[in-house]
């Protein structure tokens, strides 16, 4: 019951979010009514699905993000920690050399040369058009070869028999999966819980939008500040990019 | 030289009987144990999204490179044309047969629904080195199964040695292949590395010998026929090449590896600081599966001794599963290093070395593949001609090379 | 001849005995519920969503899955959304139950539904989220705090 509640709660207060979503961070959202795609319409490569994180905004401490994933897709923790699926963590890390403290989210990088979409033997790990890794659990045969090769260890495979799905998010035994930038929202001109959430908790660590639109906030922001890619090394092109590592 | 006379084993004895029902059971053990770990889900198992690639695939992985070894025999007698080798042909060619459906039963027993075997087998992603393997697998049982007919059909003789090079070519790029399932893995330190393909290959050579040793051994001890001291000295000598390559290359993996310096962090991983993965690797590989085989092999006192030689097989096989699983296991336990020159940790397990602790389940899957092949085998020879009634000096005739 | 005569005709006799020619008047259909509000009609003729229900709901899913095409119309979700009702004691069930609506032909006909391994089975507003975001939160953090730097590598 309270559960319930605690939905159409959720549900008020994201299109809160999204109205008031002017001020508090002008131009994350503007981009996309300009864009809106119907429902009828193909996704197309003319956009590029990216996000970027401003590590000096993310806290320690702080899982507004992870918590709001894990709502979003309703990802039940069985108190497994090894094998529960986590789409997104928070990662803390401390240089060798300084001792500095970076603390930052991490999950599926939305690789353009994904590795992941390389190796999977039947086509089920695929990219979308705008850019978004995915995986197609109607063919996925649970081979977990994609995990293997996973450079940032995003995917999950599911380990046990899945009740109470939502709607938007389908998950099932024997199925790997990772994060979806939440295409189920992105499709619906909604953006990712994520950073719904810690837009809404004022943190603004998050930025999502566009990487094809030069206008876009998020272009904008790469085009002044820049923004790394972890690993940048095996030259994969993430979709989600860093400040301040 | 004489003629080879090929027969079908009697099979009829009590022993016959058992040794099937033996085996039979332990495949269904194995069946057992995938409907549970299917049932509830691979969280009852050791893996975990740390260590997604567990026991079975270290069984799965050494039947599979086993199988395309134990054709050499065949291979050395039709591409080299080495005579003596002509008479075990077919039975090269069984079970390598064998130990891949055997191989590949434990790997589709695994997969996460291995109810859609069906997809696996119609819809390709052609860029994946794992979908190749597919294509390959299927097509060594083809081919190994053509060249089969070829050796048994008098008049099919003709092919024979075409079909054998077939064999032979495609069965060096199953082995690549299967080595480049890991070598693709560019993420991880441990796999990153072209000389896998190779490795693989010198493995597939020695592990396939020791296994056709034991079970050519084992066949004609209990069938009662003759198998002269020629041919078992030939393969052991062969053996002793294949394990002192085995070695050699495995120091040139890890010597490469120690000159890159991204791999140092592995490198010390495995060969001094890894717990279970350096035990494994140093006793394991290193002793039991190289040095130990290889001085028994070249040590005169037990030059001629069968037992021995059974012996150094099985020291073999072991030494090979204990080479798969620092290779398969010991390279997901290392941390992945996604943030070079930083400390890392979250609730992911990221910074740290992963656990796995392999389940009964898991094993029992594994060594149900040994019995699939081993059922194989054992009942094809009673059903066609694969063995030749004798093997003794005076048939197989050294001299006539 | 006589013993392959025999063989072949009792071969036939029990394959004709497999088709239950007289069983068909008396097999129980299955009760399914009518969609939620009165006048409304499927998206299709009855009788060709009987048949062909399957097909739509495929073509969707990979429109949906690879292109990005949300159209409701032959989703999956607009299936239960009005098939899927509180049963008469208010009770509204889940896939595995054979008053559920899919699961009442399915069983009957003997033919396996993978959908509800991932899908929901029950419109969003039956189902009881499963994850509580505050005790997942707590956990989250014990572990976080429990990995802090000290035992990284
Ligand atoms: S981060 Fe991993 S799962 Fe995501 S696209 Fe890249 S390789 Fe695939
Ligand atoms: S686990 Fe699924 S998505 Fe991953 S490689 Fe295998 S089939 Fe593809
Ligand atoms: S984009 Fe969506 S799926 Fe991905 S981490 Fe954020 S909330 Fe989770």
């Amino acid at each position: 019951m309270s559960d319930q509640i605690n939905d159409s709660r959720r549900n008020f207060l994201s299109k809160a979010a999204i109205a008031g979503s002017i001020t508090i961070a002008p131009g994350v959202f503007l981009h996309q009514t300009a864009q809106a795609k119907s429902d009828d319409q193909a996704v197309s490569s003319n956009t590029r699905w990216g996000m970027l994180i401003d590590t000096d905004k993310c806290s320690k401490g702080c899982t507004d993000c992870v918590d709001a994933c894990n709502n979003e897709h309703s990802l039940t923790g069985f108190d497994r920690p090894t094998t529960d699926a986590q789409y997104i963590r928070k990662v803390s890390l401390v240089e060798k050399q300084t001792g500095h403290e970076i603390s930052l989210p991490m999950m599926c990088q939305h690789c353009e040369t994904a590795p992941c979409v390389d190796v999977c033997p039947t086509g089920a790990s695929f990219k979308r058009e705008d850019g978004l890794a995915l995986v197609d659990k109607h063919i996925c045969i649970g081979c977990r070869y994609c995990m293997m090769a996973c450079p940032y260890k995003a995917r999950s495979f599911v380990h046990e028999e899945i009740k109470n799905q939502t709607l938007s998010a389908p998950r099932g035994k024997g199925t790997v999966e990772s994060c979806t930038m939440c295409v189920h929202r992105i499709d619906k001109d909604g953006i990712p819980a994520c950073v719904e959430a810690c837009t809404e908790e004022n943190h603004n660590a998050m930025i999502f939008g566009d990487l094809n639109d030069p206008n876009s906030t998020i272009s904008q922001e790469l085009k002044k500040h820049g923004g790394k890619q972890i690993r940048a090394d095996l030259r994969l092109n993430t979709g989600v990019r860093y400040q301040g590592l | 030289m004489k003629k080879i006379e090929y027969t079908k084993i009697k099979g009829q004895s009590l022993a016959y009987y058992g040794l099937l029902a033996g085996l039979g059971f332990m495949i269904l053990m194995g069946l057992l144990a995938t409907w549970y770990m299917e049932h509830n889900g691979h969280y009852v198992t050791g893996m975990s999204n740390q260590i997604v690639w567990g026991m079975p695939h270290v069984f799965a992985v050494f039947l599979i490179v086993a199988a395309s070894g134990a054709l050499n025999v065949a291979s050395i007698a039709s591409v080299f044309g080495k005579k003596i080798y002509d008479p075990l042909s077919r039975l090269s060619a069984l079970l390598a047969i064998a130990l891949l459906a055997g191989g590949l039963v434990v790997l589709l027993l695994d997969l996460g629904r291995p109810d859609r075997l069906i997809v696996a087998i119609t819809t390709y992603n052609f860029k994946s080195i794992f979908a190749w393997n597919i294509i390959l697998y299927t097509g060594f049982f083809a081919i190994v199964g053509g060249y089969l007919w070829m050796m048994m059909d008098h008049n099919m003789h003709q092919f024979k040695k075409k079909v054998g090079l077939a064999a032979f070519v495609w069965r060096l790029v199953l082995t690549t292949g299967t080595g480049s399932i890991f070598g693709f893995l560019v993420a991880r330190s441990a796999y990153d590395a072209a000389i896998m393909a190779p490795m693989f290959v010198i493995m597939s050579f020695s592990f396939g010998l020791a296994i056709f040793i034991l079970v050519l051994m084992a066949a004609y001890n209990w069938t009662g026929r003759e198998l002269g001291d020629a041919v078992i000295a030939r393969l052991r000598n062969l053996l002793g090449v294949f394990v002192a390559s085995v070695l050699y290359i495995t120091t040139v993996y890890h010597l490469t590896n120690l000159y890159i310096t991204e791999h140092h962090g592995v490198e010390q991983f495995i060969l001094r600081d890894g717990g279970i993965y350096t035990n494994l690797f140093w006793i394991g590989q290193v002793l039991v599966g190289g040095l130990i085989p290889l001085a028994l092999i070249y040590a005169p006192g037990v030059k001629n001794c069968r037992k021995t030689l059974g012996l150094i097989s099985t020291m073999i096989i072991i030494g090979g599963l204990c080479q798969m699983y620092v290779i398969i296991i010991g390279g997901q336990a290392y941390p992945m290093e996604i943030f070079p020159g930083y400390e890392v940790s979250s609730s992911f397990f990221d910074g740290i070395v992963n656990q796995y602790a392999p389940t009964l389940p898991e094993i029992i899957l594994g060594l149900s593949g040994m019995a699939v092949s081993l059922l194989l085998v054992t009942f094809m020879i009673k059903v066609l001609s694969f063995l030749p009634t004798s093997l003794a000096d005076s048939v197989t005739d050294p001299h006539a090379k | 001849m006589t013993k392959c005569f025999l063989r072949i005709s009792l071969i036939l006799t029990g394959l004709i005995m497999l088709f239950p020619t007289q069983g068909i008047a008396e097999t129980p259909f299955p009760t399914i519920h009518e969609p939620e509000g009165h006048g409304v009609e499927c998206v299709e003729d009855e009788d060709e969503m009987r048949r062909n229900h399957m097909n739509y709901i495929l073509h969707q899913r990979d429109k949906t899955m690879h292109e990005g095409i949300r159209t409701e119309t032959y989703s999956l979700s607009r299936c239960i959304d009005c098939h899927v009702q509180p049963n008469d004691k208010g009770e509204v069930v889940g896939h595995d139950d054979k008053e559920h609506f899919c699961n009442a032909c399915h069983q009957y006909a003997a033919v396996q539904i993978d959908c509800f391994q991932c899908h929901a089975d029950r419109p969003q507003k039956y189902i009881k989220r499963a994850s509580k975001p505050q005790a997942l939160k707590e956990q989250l953090q014990e572990v976080l705090a429990a990995k802090d730097m000290g035992d990284a590598q």
